[in-house]
């Protein structure tokens, strides 16, 4: 049993992880309904240029406010030259266009600062929790546990940021209907520069966490991939639902895996996922927390 | 500044073809590189280190006066764009001599193109075992080790380790391993010698591409296993270390094959790696005469490939420049037989992969001794050598365990005769008489 336990919180731990990515995700949808393909290049874009500008001898605390700049300045230019011009647009423009965003910020990481591997140390010990160990015989990780704690602030600033503030409410109008908000005066272009800036914030963190568990390399942009189950399960526009999507997700692979994966030869974690979110949409298609669409015919 | 120009060179690459010294008169070899994407330290490393023996043969007189030239496509490692890359340079240039394509996705897909087209290809440490016999592959030629010979010699490394191999029955060996072709390939092998040996072979798969392992670390740790093989590949394999590191899993229990044992699988899994022991078919470093010539007449020159000139000697670089002395030992052996000075035809050179003999003394001549074992390839033994070293990362450089070694080779050699005959029927190759052969 407590094996059981052992999986379970590793895998709802894991889950976090997966949802600090969906979140990115969360946010450009809930801003502008577009499915951002590029999240996962920008996750690794993040990271590589966080650890590009270290090896300039400059200190991490340095690095990350200008990573941080670096990421803001991206999603404003993506605003202004991609997104700007596409107002109004089918969605499915929208997201053909972040899939030639993603394979642009993909090959301008490596243009500019190469295509090595590179290591990253963030003083979060990836060991396991001593007296957990001693006193349950579990293994639970302490660089896990800071994860969960980093994006429960993330979470919580960012549902504040959406259900308490102007901006908050300007977003999900624009995510509405980007004509009925221009109508009533919402500046859509800056709207859509904060979000993009924001999710460039996401990224960072994401890029950060995940860089330094796997090291800042281009499967740093495969990580978009554990995100859409979440999402697909949480609902594509629900900040608590990227978090509960994730946990889902993580503990359910990780059983299914150890459980299920021996009887049918293992390795199972990267389908299994797939088809839990696709037996989930049939049910329900919004997912957990994502609105429910009720059209006029 | 430099970065940027290294970086808009890079660029030009990505586009996808970089050229160097061309000339109907030299010896052309297609490289099917990958500088981006998520295999690309590798592919510039191995590249890099070809290019840069390539540039000292040629910054030394050629082959008996004949230049190498190259032409480079990008491939990002993908089997499609591989093939497309092979198609684009294999009639350039007076036509290609020989393609390496260091991707098994991409060796499967020019399997009966080379043989079509008749153009040796060369699967240095991977692709499928039973390519060896040469009997029934007569254009491919996995020189060097095989993942099957490779497979065998770390069962050998690990009796010794307890005693000998007699002491291997009753303890459990875990098999962690891509969830590929690539990661099942050496699983027949593992299960004949667990058979032989008496011990328990645990094979738990990594679904691709290895970023999460936590459910199989936890496994792991359930089943407590003497050793642990890692047969990863790109960021399965710091994720292993890592996840090892936080089970407890001693990580001098770990043996990884050697795309698990490059500074690039190592150095992102920081001190989780240190301990950590892996195969090899070449040995890294900078002091080997050979590395001083690339040091001082390549990179002093400012022609060296690698974007990074730290990189130098390092595992990548070292098995690109071995590959590179390989192919370029295959020419010259083949000028020896029909004839010094001139440019040999792709049908030449696949006589000189078939009769390479690169022993002790020879390895030294060239500048390389210690640096790769002996070679000596024939007719029906397109492998010829099959022996690794073991090599353990200190948190700062891998330092050799074992000098090169080899596993049950009567076992390996059984299989692989087993394996090509049943592709050749399959096929419906009538094998080669190697007593006819010249």
């Amino acid at each position: 049993m407590t094996f059981f336990f052992e999986v379970l919180i590793g895998g709802l731990l894991s889950g976090v992880m997966y949802s600090l990515v969906a979140l990115g995700f969360v946010l450009i949808y809930k801003a502008s309904g577009v499915f951002n393909f590029a999240q996962g290049a920008m996750v690794y874009f993040a990271a590589i240029t966080f650890v590009g500008v270290t090896e300039f001898d400059i200190s991490p605390w340095i690095a990350f406010p200008i990573s941080l700049i670096v990421m803001v300045v991206l999603g404003l230019v993506v605003e202004k030259v991609v997104l700007r011009p596409l107002v109004n647009q089918p969605q499915i423009t929208l997201f053909m266009v972040t899939i030639g965003l993603a394979f642009f910020i993909e090959g301008l990481a490596q243009l500019m600062w190469g295509a090595n591997v590179r290591g990253l140390e963030l003083g979060l010990q990836d060991v396991p929790l001593e007296w957990v160990s001693e006193r349950w015989g579990m293994s639970i990780s302490k660089f896990d546990l800071a994860a969960a704690g980093v994006a429960a602030i993330l979470v919580t600033s960012l549902a504040l940021l959406f259900n308490r503030t102007r901006i908050g409410r300007a977003l999900r109008a624009v995510a509405d209907d980007h004509q009925a908000a221009l109508a009533v005066g919402i500046p859509l272009q800056q709207i859509w520069g904060i979000v993009w800036g924001v999710a460039g914030f996401v990224a960072l963190v994401a890029g950060l966490l995940w860089g330094s568990r796997n090291g800042v390399q281009f499967a740093l942009t495969f990580v978009a991939l554990k995100a859409l189950p979440v999402l697909i399960l949480g609902g594509f526009e629900s900040i608590p639902g990227a978090i509960v999507g994730g946990l889902i997700i993580g503990a359910t692979e990780k059983l299914a895996e150890v459980y299920i994966g021996p009887m049918v030869g293992g390795g199972i974690e990267g389908w299994f996922p797939y088809m839990l979110a696709l037996v989930f949409l049939l049910v329900r298609p919004e997912g957990l927390f994502g609105e429910k669409i009720i059209r006029r015919v | 500044m430099k970065m940027m120009m290294k970086s808009a060179l890079l660029g030009l690459t990505m586009l996808g073809v970089a050229s160097t010294a061309v000339a109907q008169d030299t010896q052309f070899i297609p490289i099917l590189s990958y500088r981006v994407g998520p295999y690309a330290a590798g592919g510039s490393g191995y590249f890099g280190g070809a290019i840069d023996y390539f540039n000292l043969v040629n910054a030394t007189g050629g082959i008996n006066g004949v230049k190498l030239s190259w032409e480079e496509c990008e491939t990002e490692y993908n089997a499609s764009r591989g093939v497309e890359c092979y198609e684009r340079l294999k009639k350039k240039h007076g036509g290609a001599s020989t393609v390496e394509p260091l991707s098994t996705g991409i060796a499967y897909g020019l399997l009966d193109r080379v043989a079509q087209d008749k153009i040796p290809m060369t699967t240095f440490g991977y692709g499928s075992a039973n390519a060896a016999d040469g009997k029934v592959f007569k254009w491919v030629f996995p020189v060097g080790t095989t993942y099957w010979s490779q497979a065998a010699a770390m069962v050998e490394y690990l009796g010794q380790k307890v005693g000998g191999l007699d002491k291997l029955k009753g303890k459990k060996i875990v098999h962690l391993y891509h969830d590929s072709a690539f990661g099942k390939e050496p699983i027949p092998v593992f299960e004949a010698l667990a058979a032989k040996h008496g011990f328990e072979l645990i094979k738990i798969p990594v679904a691709h591409p290895g970023n999460t392992q936590q459910s199989q670390w936890l496994q792991i740790r359930q089943a407590q296993p003497d050793y642990v093989i890692l047969w990863g590949w790109g960021v399965m394999n710091p994720t292993a270390l890592k996840s090892a590191a936080k089970v407890g899993f001693p990580r001098e229990k770990m043996l990884g094959v050697w795309w698990a044992g490059s500074e690039e699988d190592v150095i992102p899994a920081g001190d989780a790696a240190k301990g950590y022991v892996s195969a090899a078919f070449s040995a890294p470093g900078t002091n080997f005469p050979v590395m001083q010539d690339i040091h001082k007449k390549i990179y002093g020159a400012g022609k060296g490939n690698l974007e990074d000139p730290t990189r130098q000697g390092s595992i990548y670089h070292t098995r690109g420049v071995v590959y590179g002395m390989v192919i370029v030992e295959a020419i010259r052996k083949a000028q020896d037989k029909f004839g010094k000075g001139k440019v040999m035809t792709p049908d030449q050179v696949r006589w000189g992969l078939e009769h390479l003999d690169l022993s002790e003394a020879r390895i030294k001549e060239l500048g390389a001794a210690a640096m790769f074992p002996p070679i000596k390839t024939s007719c029906a033994d397109h492998e010829g050598s099959g022996m690794v070293r073991f090599q353990q990362w200190d948190g700062k450089g891998f330092k050799p365990l074992t000098p090169f070694m080899a596993g049950d080779k009567a076992l390996v050699r059984k299989m692989v005769d087993e394996s090509a005959a049943k592709y050749a029927a399959e096929k419906k190759i009538t094998p080669r008489d190697c007593s006819k052969e010249g």
